[in-house]
């Protein structure tokens, strides 16, 4: 199935694109889509552990099933403000 | 034409708008508290020439209306405006701005701090700091909405 990825701020420079459509197994969960990501992007897994998730920009967690169509973005901490 | 409360935009910000649209609407206030966050020239030693703020637009008005509801629940007598800015903003310039209204000032001081320490802790927007020779993301917290912990915190500190 096809989803969305969403990416911001050093995350978005280091894939060299803000938003990507990838296809992933059935049924996926958040982890699913970082796992298609990083095997694709190594360089991102430094986040791994300190990211937030969404989908359908709601904060979301690794373990939250994804559907086909949705948008699931990762965050790097944040700094606004 | 009234002014949204809560608002995500890379328009230049008018904290008076601001201030007018919570005035008009509240008889009962006896205080509005302001708060304006600027870019500085310096940070971490590092001489800064100006910041890009990028944001997951549609979750940072979300995550900025949730902290406008925690700051009513924790004071139920005010209510919190609050407009960040995106895109690239010059040193002095604005990047947020808060406005708290409430009957009673101390609660209005608490429920301002309050929503700048919660937009530093859960709102998905980054600066990206451009300085004399060179540029970084900066980054500040790992965002979770559900850590009672950093909520806490952020009112403990409203309070102090």
């Amino acid at each position: 199935m096809r989803v969305t990825i969403r990416l911001f701020a050093r995350l978005r420079d280091l894939a060299g694109s803000g938003e990507l459509v990838r296809d992933v197994p059935h049924p996926a969960t958040v982890q699913t889509v970082w796992r298609t990501l990083v095997t694709e992007m190594p360089a991102l897994g430094e986040y791994e552990r300190t990211m937030s998730v969404a989908v359908n920009a709601d904060y979301s967690r690794m373990t939250a099933s994804v559907n086909e169509g949705d948008e699931v973005a990762f965050l790097p901490p944040v700094s606004g403000g | 034409m009234s002014v949204p409360l809560v608002a995500v935009t890379s328009q230049v910000l008018d904290l008076q708008r601001l201030v007018d649209e919570l005035a008009k609407t509240g008889s009962g206030d006896g205080a509005i508290t302001p708060f304006v966050g600027l870019v500085r020239d310096h940070n971490q030693g590092r001489r800064v020439e100006y910041l890009e703020y990028e944001a997951y637009d549609t979750l940072a008005v979300r995550a900025l209306n949730r902290i406008v509801d925690e700051a009513r629940q924790a004071w139920p007598d005010t209510r919190v405006a609050v407009h960040h800015r995106t895109g690239r903003l010059e040193i002095g310039e604005a990047s947020i701005i808060i406005a708290a209204a409430s009957p009673h000032r101390a609660h209005a001081f608490a429920a301002c701090r309050y929503t700048i320490e919660r937009v530093k802790q859960i709102v998905p927007i980054w600066k990206h700091e451009h300085f004399a020779g060179g540029d970084v993301w900066l980054e500040g917290a790992t965002a979770d909405p559900e850590d009672e912990v950093a909520r806490e915190t952020a009112y403990r500190i409203a309070c102090a």
